[in-house]
């Protein structure tokens, strides 16, 4: 059987490969990356009864224009995106949340996310991608991700697994964007440095998040967190969602494809079930920080888990 | 030994060993992540994603939906640390280091600062024998100790935005090689050509362990490969 394959006739800003993550290798200096919104990638593989891990592509704000060149396959897109698709029929505006079927020359358009960042294609069976350390997921930084680790690009062939045999689509009805503005947030192994009074500001200020934000940190700006003790410590392992003060005072939060270790206190992390919401802020958004309880966090993270498992019952047949 | 545990995450705990950064501090936290490492390869700590050792800390994070803190303290509050193998038996390696002026990118400003000779500088350096503490910030970075008092300095004012690849640097008393173009403060003493993160070896694609010994050797612009 010949090759199916997709051609990239635009990459998009920052389209790359994702699954969960790499694990068990943060000791060797590899942060585990993986789909910056678990919940919207998970369910783009869902909806094609994939694998929950299987690759998809990553896209932030303008996602790639992709042709079928040759092949038939079924696709998913999650997140809030807007995206067409050209065939011989003609034009349709897709929708997030469903499935579609695509035929030799049908082209997809993933023209925006609304009001967000990140988005999800995924496609029946997955992608061709060769692992490293049981994960497709990219860190273009280091190298490492299919295709040594490169963001997509134009031209590229993206190589299909399997055609798609399948008749049937789905949905998921009912999906709701909503606004969100609170983050919450447990202390950090440094939350003793600052002082109370900064520490006040900072669960009751806005904070700006500003254009230096990347899958690696997102800087925002406020009132500036007041050290007392000192603004450099022994660098110690960090996990993603951690708030990071620098000498200047105003904090990072280290995203998923963070240094895997750092030597700035912290004076807090965004709590897991938070966390998905918060990357998909866009810059120049106000947002505000609640200190809550590690009994509190760890509720909000069974009620997270019990909305996936909700989604999923809901997916129907078209 | 472990002063205290604190979440620093729901997902994650921090061990905290102390204040201080020497070798057996060190060699305690070593223990104790191949330990755990092991008994979560072998599926009896379940939900782990990850166990990160650095100088004086490790950090464990792990899955909130198969596991907890409270559970993962406890197996932890349960342990003997003294009973734990920290004899671990480190490789030694050689490291070729070319010292020429193209690539010590602050050895000038070095002897002034510490008001020592180039040569003394260099041979400071070689005679010393290092410690990997840790690897971190990216792949296969490591940080290594424990420099001569005389070659102790602070970090650059302002950082390099592009340091090149194999840059070895020091600040305060490490010793750390860049294994990537990324930006950096560290003071460049030289440059080696090992490759210290190899993504086509699939099996063990990190060079140097913590707990590894290393020791520099001299070698010209033509033998660094």
């Amino acid at each position: 059987m010949e090759q199916s394959y997709f051609e990239v006739l635009r990459p998009g800003i920052n389209s790359t490969f994702q699954d969960k993550g790499r694990f068990g290798v943060q000791y060797m200096g590899l942060a585990p990356g993986g789909a910056m919104d678990y919940q919207s990638f998970l369910l783009s593989n869902v909806l094609l009864n994939n694998d929950k891990n299987t690759g998809a592509i990553e896209f932030a704000y303008q996602g790639p224009l992709i042709k079928l060149v040759k092949g038939k396959t079924k696709v998913a897109i999650t997140g809030n995106v807007f995206f067409k698709i050209y065939s011989q029929k003609g034009e349709i505006n897709g929708e997030p949340y469903r499935t579609y079927d695509l035929n030799e020359g049908d082209q997809l358009d993933i023209l925006a996310t609304k009001a967000s960042v990140y988005g999800y294609l995924s496609i029946e069976g997955g992608f061709k991608l060769d692992k490293f350390c049981g994960s497709v997921s990219s860190q273009p930084r280091a190298f490492i991700g299919p295709n040594g680790g490169k963001k997509i690009e134009l031209k590229d062939k993206i190589l299909i697994f399997k055609n798609s045999t399948n008749k049937e689509n789905k949905i998921i009805r009912n999906i709701k964007f909503e606004e969100k503005k609170i983050f919450r947030v447990l202390p950090g192994p440094q939350f003793h440095y600052f002082s109370t009074a900064s520490k006040k500001q900072f669960f009751s200020t806005p904070y700006l998040i500003t254009k230096q934000t990347d899958r690696m940190g997102m800087r925002v700006i406020g009132k500036s967190l007041e050290n007392l003790v000192n603004s450099n410590i022994p660098s110690e392992g960090i996990i993603k969602g951690a708030i990071q003060v620098p000498g200047d005072g105003n904090p990072i939060i280290l995203l998923s494809d963070h240094p895997t270790t750092g030597g700035y206190p912290k004076v807090g992390s965004i709590i897991s079930s938070d966390y998905d919401d918060l990357i998909q802020q866009n810059s120049n958004k106000k947002i505000y920080f609640q200190l809550v309880t590690l009994e509190a966090a760890e509720q909000e993270f069974l009620l997270y888990v019990e909305k996936i498992k909700k989604k999923i019952t809901n997916i129907e047949k078209i | 030994m472990i002063k205290k545990i604190t979440n620093i995450s729901d997902q994650g705990i921090i061990c905290d060993f102390g204040e201080e950064v020497n070798k057996d501090i060190n060699k305690k936290v070593i223990s104790l992540f191949n330990y755990l490492k092991e008994k979560s390869n072998k599926d009896e700590i379940k939900g782990i994603y990850n166990i990160i050792p650095s100088y004086n800390k490790l950090v464990i994070h792990f899955d909130l939906e198969k596991n907890n803190s409270h559970k993962i303290k406890e197996i932890i509050s349960c342990i003997d640390l003294k009973k734990l193998n920290i004899t671990q038996s480190g490789k030694t390696w050689t490291i070729p280091i070319c010292y020429d002026d193209e690539f010590a990118l602050d050895l000038e400003n070095l002897t002034k600062s510490l008001k020592l000779s180039k040569e003394e500088i260099i041979k400071t350096h070689l005679d010393t024998e290092f410690y990997v503490y840790m690897i971190g910030f990216m792949p296969g970075h490591p940080y290594m100790g424990d420099l001569d008092k005389k070659l102790f300095t602070s970090r650059l004012q302002s950082p390099r935005v592009e340091v090149p690849i194999g840059s070895v640097a020091i600040a305060e008393k490490f010793c750390i090689i860049y294994p990537y173009l990324s930006p950096g403060g560290w003071n460049i003493i030289g440059r080696t050509s090992v490759k210290l993160f190899d993504t086509k070896n699939f099996t063990n694609p990190c060079l140097f362990s913590p707990g590894d010994t290393i020791k520099f050797k001299k070698v010209n612009k033509s033998e660094l490969k």
